[in-house]
């Protein structure tokens, strides 16, 4: 089993402290695949991820998308059968290399689930345990103004700033979405993966989380793996379509859904399959 | 024993009934099984039925009724001044004329009115074991007669039958009801009689336990003071210690084992720590004496300080050990509980490993970890062999561990190990702190289960 | 990389390096702390068995020492008559200590007289009365007889007793080694395996005492639980598992049963004190009463294991049989029992297991009494093989520790025996469905 904590070496703290402070954050992957004991289940995907931009991940269930988009931020390091072939680079740097520290990269590459899943504490406590152990604010004032910060982007302040103490398995689903979502956000992260984020909420909510993603564009690169396409046309810039295990095809998300030049693509957006 | 003898010739004679019974069936359907309701060893077990079930209550009843109705008529057939003794001497007395009667040895000379006593015991004893035998076997071939003539062929056989034997599974399961009901009154009714002689005040909130009741009026020492609250520290201390050992150890194990372990560990692992569940309590208790409370001692004189040979330290920490599985056990349970959305959640965050069982994972788990832990408390408290083999017998009110210390379960035994006077002060003592045990450990378990029955809710 | 907080950057970014150290340090402690815990209750466990196992292995085997009797028609059969009841009477003791005498004079100082015959177990004079009864025609002859050895003795050759300290300070004095000495050389005395261990029932001297006693009595008492507890359960489980309606009352009786499971055991000794005992005036420590309060005791344990074990059955089994139109009580008992009585006998076994264990409820029924004979029937008095271990534990003489150590072994060895069994019987008939 990798362990997902991985060995601390002094490499990675030279790391911290001599990498330039905000070139472009790209993700670049080439021939990455993924096995579960023999079975394969992603086959040579290689995609670029652009900063500042929301690339949409599109295809039918069980074609590899989420799996895909769990090598990003090395989740699929906690499952004991995973095998992640090729190279997925953040800025530069391979983030399977031996001196990459997983715990380092989680802070930088953030995650909302399909199912939200606050922590059963506070909705305080949510916000800030990842600052708090990263170390982020050194006392309570800072704290203070980064939870509000972060649930003020995640446009959930308003609702629930007369009650941080309640607990966050309290709020409706859409709300809870949200809370993970300004969760993730108080790390301050480059990158935020989304898996599906809205495929558990009603339609209001998907709504208002689709305008959040939007707001969040100015600050943060977004990969959303998302099974509703018209979902993926109207949040994303860049579109990838899987099928299968395998990438299909990419580009600007208006030239996928109107134009592809792949007839599965044609269609799985055709609604021939899916 | 006779009575086995007896409820032999009654199954013997029920398993007759059932033969006559089923004959019977086939012969009223002509040979032909098809025209019968039920099976045809429906309607032998019913005449079997009819016939074992009536004779056995009643032997039941009869067993337990009669040594009670004999002792009082030979009470009755005394000479006066032997009928009006005190309660106590008055059991000596049925206790001699009981021995008598079956030629064992008695506690002093046999005059001629206890002999004849004793001779009137056997006699009523003699009658009474014909009469049931005889009154049984006139039920059961009376049932057995009875059942066979009710066989016909439309008769529903094993409609009857099977509400029978609802009814006998019901009286089984009630018989935990019984159990209960049983240890509460059992308690209740010699505490009761303790509380008589000694106010429950004194018991419950005195200061000095000191148990000695006079054997004879005169006899010097002979106060007794009750006072319970020495003993309940001394149950206190240990299970302290022992849950100072048990908690950190067995919690770190279980989370040791469902976060960190590889599955081959955890299967070598983990029954090796069921191990220690099953070793029995004297085992325990031989090694707490012989082996650690020794090497308590001799580290506490190499550091200089005085260390009973009956510490507390030394039973605390042995019994700690054998609770080590009651804690990681339900721990570890717990934990596994614990949905992998929320890990997911605490990883994705950027968490180490340690942070997310220590932050995440153990707040979530609490209530069925804090419910492990009560039941092991209860365990603690209530374990008897290795305090009574490791602690001390003096009762001594004290928080110091490298003391000797009492226990409930200590005095318990001390009090009714040996040939003891049942209606003294200080028998009747050892249930009123029966009572009081009964009690703290149903608090415990029934707080136990309720904590983790709601945590199971919110997972589920 | 930009892990600093939205404001500061530059001395942040030393902070968080150290931080992130400070952090896998945490980390690693905690992991340690998680393999030091269970390192220490095995380590725990190992020294526990260990300990036993080196106090106790000795007890297996036992000195003997071999004498040439005579057996003199003198003293044995004086009137010739061979009448069983003179032989019987004989003082067969005075012909091992001539025995004795023979070989090591000690003239007339008593105490080497006494520490002489002490070499011997005093119930030498009972092995040759035995032998004589079973043959007469010894009488007259002389015959070599291996005795065994006093406990001191034994303690001595199994090398309890060192040698090289003062003698005021050992129970053997140095003429006994001398004489143990001359022994060994001649052959005379041997280690063999100790049968006696294994076929007598308790005994004030050490080297007779055995474990058969305890055995027999352990046997009895668990086939009294077994056969009150293992029906009465499993009829329970049945019942509240397939048959009971949801009301107040069934609820209580489930309360019940998970209270019970947890009651300390010696309540149930009070119980069985204060009811069988005096109450029903049964007679004390005997199988009867013990295996009733045990049969309480573990009453609870059967019913959840088999109500567990009945819960695991599909209900399409039970669907499909009442479909062929079946009562409900034959679908329980000709689908669903059979299918669970692998998982109820295991639960079973390991009921029955705990109740092998199971001291202090015995205690407080009496069992604590110093009992000689092998029980014969269920009605005997008799003790058990905890309770045994318990007795000799507290025993002032040395050679007990051995003894006791041994008994625990032969306690532990039933209940690995029996606790295999349950996982076998698991592994081979528990079908996954």
């Amino acid at each position: 089993m990798n362990d997902m904590t991985a060995i601390y070496t002094p490499e990675t703290v030279k790391l911290a402290e001599s990498a330039p402070t905000s070139p472009p954050a790209v993700v670049r992957a080439q021939g990455v695949g993924v096995f579960y004991d023999e079975k394969q289940a992603l086959k040579d995907v290689s995609i670029d991820i652009r900063k500042g931009e929301v690339t949409a991940l599109i295809g039918p269930s069980g074609c590899g998308k989420s799996t895909f988009l769990r090598c990003v931020n090395r989740m699929n390091d906690t499952i004991d059968n995973c095998r992640v072939v090729g190279r997925i680079e953040i800025d530069g740097l391979d983030i399977y290399g031996k001196e990459i520290d997983v715990v380092q990269l989680r802070a930088r590459v953030g995650m909302v689930f399909q199912k939200p899943n606050p922590f059963p504490k506070s909705i305080y406590d949510n916000i800030a345990y990842g600052p708090r152990i990263h170390g982020v604010a050194v006392n309570r004032a800072e704290m203070d103004e980064l939870v509000e910060a972060s649930l003020g982007r995640a446009g959930l302040w308003d609702e629930v700033k007369d009650r941080l103490d309640a607990p966050g398995t309290g709020l409706s689903g859409g709300q809870q979405q949200r809370l993970c979502i300004a969760r993730a956000i108080a790390v301050n992260p480059d990158i935020i993966l989304m898996d599906e984020p809205c495929s558990a909420l009603d339609p209001i909510a998907t709504a208002r989380i689709e305008e959040l993603i939007d707001e969040l564009r100015e600050k943060f690169t977004i990969v959303i793996v998302t099974h509703n396409m018209q979902q993926a046309a109207r949040v994303s810039q860049r579109t990838a379509f899987f099928h299968l295990g395998e990438l299909v095809e990419q580009g600007d998300t208006e030239t996928i859904f109107t134009n592809p030049s792949d007839e599965r693509t044609q269609g799985y957006i055709t609604g021939r399959f899916g | 024993m006779q009575t086995f003898a007896i409820i032999a010739v009654l199954l013997a004679l029920s398993a007759l009934g059932y033969r006559l019974g089923r004959g019977r069936a086939m012969a009223a359907a002509g040979g032909d099984a098809h025209l019968l309701h039920s099976l045809p060893s429906y309607y032998g077990s019913y005449v079997a039925l009819w016939s074992a079930i009536p004779a056995l209550i009643l032997v039941a009843v009869w067993l337990t009724l009669e040594p009670g109705i004999v002792r009082w008529l030979v009470i009755e057939s005394l000479p006066p001044d032997a009928r009006n003794l005190a309660p106590e001497r008055l059991g000596l007395l049925m206790n001699d004329i009981r021995n008598l009667a079956h030629g064992d040895a008695i506690s002093q000379e046999a005059d001629p009115a206890t002999i004849a006593a004793a001779d009137r015991y056997a006699y009523l004893r003699g009658i009474g074991t014909t009469a049931m035998v005889a009154v049984a076997m006139a039920i059961a071939v009376a049932g057995l007669a009875f059942g066979r003539r009710a066989i016909n062929v439309h008769m529903r056989a094993r409609v009857s039958v099977e509400r029978v034997i609802n009814i006998i599974l019901l009286v089984a399961s009630s018989l935990a009801i019984l159990t209960t009901v049983g240890i509460v009154l059992s308690l209740l009714f010699e505490a009761i009689r303790f509380f008589d002689l000694v106010s429950p005040v004194e018991f419950l909130f005195g200061l000095q336990w000191s148990p000695q009741t006079a054997i004879r009026a005169d006899q010097v020492g002979s106060s007794g003071t009750f006072g319970a609250v020495p003993i309940f520290a001394g149950t206190l201390l240990i299970t302290a210690i022992a849950m100072a050992v048990a908690v950190p150890v067995g919690l770190y194990s279980a989370i040791y084992m469902s976060e960190y372990a590889g599955p081959r560990f955890r299967s070598v692992v983990k029954p090796m720590l069921e191990i220690l569940a099953g070793i029995p309590t004297v085992v325990y208790g031989f090694f707490a004496a012989l082996t650690v409370a020794p090497f308590v001692r001799s580290t506490g004189a190499f550091l200089g300080l005085d260390v009973a040979s009956e510490s507390a330290l030394a039973a605390g920490f042995v019994m700690g050990i054998m609770i080590i599985p009651f804690v990681s056990s339900l721990s570890d349970d717990v934990i596994n509980a614990v949905p992998q959305t929320l890990r997911d959640g605490a990883y994705a965050l950027g968490a180490t490993k340690s942070e997310t069982i220590r932050q995440v994972i153990v707040p979530a788990a609490l209530p069925g970890i804090v419910g492990s832990i009560l039941l092991a408390v209860s365990r603690a408290i209530g374990e008897t062999m290795i305090v009574v083999m490791a602690a001390g017998l003096a009762a001594n009110l004290t928080a110091n561990p490298i003391e000797a210390v009492t226990t409930v379960t200590v005095q318990i035994v001390t009090l009714l190990v040996g040939d003891q006077e049942f209606e003294s002060a200080k028998t009747l003592a050892a249930f009123a702190l029966g009572l009081v045990l009964f009690f703290v450990t149903l608090m415990l378990n029934v707080v136990a289960l309720w904590v983790v029955r709601k945590y199971r809710e919110k997972y589920d | 990389m930009t892990d600093a907080p939205p404001d500061s950057q530059a001395p942040a970014r030393n902070g968080q390096a150290a931080r992130i150290r400070a952090r896998y340090r945490a980390e690693k402690r905690f992991r340690a702390y998680g393999l030091i815990a269970i390192v220490v209750a095995l380590t725990t466990l190992v020294l526990l068995i260990g300990s036993i196992v080196f106090r106790g292995h000795s007890a297996f085997v036992q000195t003997h020492i071999a004498l040439d009797i005579r057996f003199d028609r003198a003293v044995i059969d004086p009137k010739g008559s061979r009448d069983p009841d003179s032989l019987r009477g004989a003082n067969y003791t005075g012909l091992a200590r001539a025995a004795l005498r023979d070989r090591f004079p000690v003239g007339s100082n008593r105490r080497d007289k006494r520490a002489l015959y002490k070499l011997i177990s005093n119930d030498a004079g009972h092995t040759l009365r035995e032998m004589v009864l079973a043959d007469p025609s010894l009488i007259g002859t002389t015959r070599r007889v291996w005795f065994k050895s006093s406990a001191d003795v034994d303690s001595f050759t199994k090398g309890q007793i060192p040698r090289n300290v003062p003698e005021s300070e050992r129970k053997i004095n140095d003429k006994q080694i001398a004489w143990l000495d001359a022994l060994t050389a001649d052959g005379a005395l041997e280690i063999r395996f100790n049968t006696t261990f294994f076929t007598t029932a308790d005994s004030r001297e050490p080297e007779q005492a055995g474990i058969w006693g305890a055995a027999v009595g352990s046997f009895f008492t668990l086939v009294v639980c077994l056969a009150l507890s293992f029906p009465l359960g499993v009829m329970a489980a049945i019942y509240l598992e397939e048959f009971a309606p949801r009301n107040r009352f069934t609820d209580l009786i489930e309360i019940n049963i998970n209270n019970l499971a947890a009651v300390p055991s010696i309540i149930f000794g009070l119980l069985g004190l204060a009811v069988l005992l005096n109450f029903f005036n049964l007679p004390r420590s005997v199988p009867l009463v013990g295996g009733i309060v045990l049969a309480l005791m573990t009453l609870p344990t059967i019913i959840i294991a088999s109500r567990a074990a009945l819960a695991a059955v599909p209900p399409s089994i039970r669907e499909g049989a009442l479909g062929m139109g079946a009562s409900p009580l034959q679908v329980v008992t000709h689908h669903v029992l059979p299918l669970a009585m692998p998982g109820i006998l295991t639960g079973t076994i390991i009921g029955m297991a705990q109740a092998l264990g199971e001291t202090a409820p015995l205690l407080m029924i009496g069992m604590v009494a110093f009992i000689v004979d092998v029980p014969q029937t269920f009605a005997d008095p008799a003790t058990v093989l905890p309770v045994q271990i318990f007795l000799w534990a507290d025993a002032p003489e040395r050679a007990f520790v051995e003894k006791t150590s041994a008994a625990i072994m032969v306690l532990l060895a039933f209940l690995v025996a029996m606790n295999l069994l349950a996982v076998i019987l698991r592994k081979k008939f528990e079908r996954r469905w």
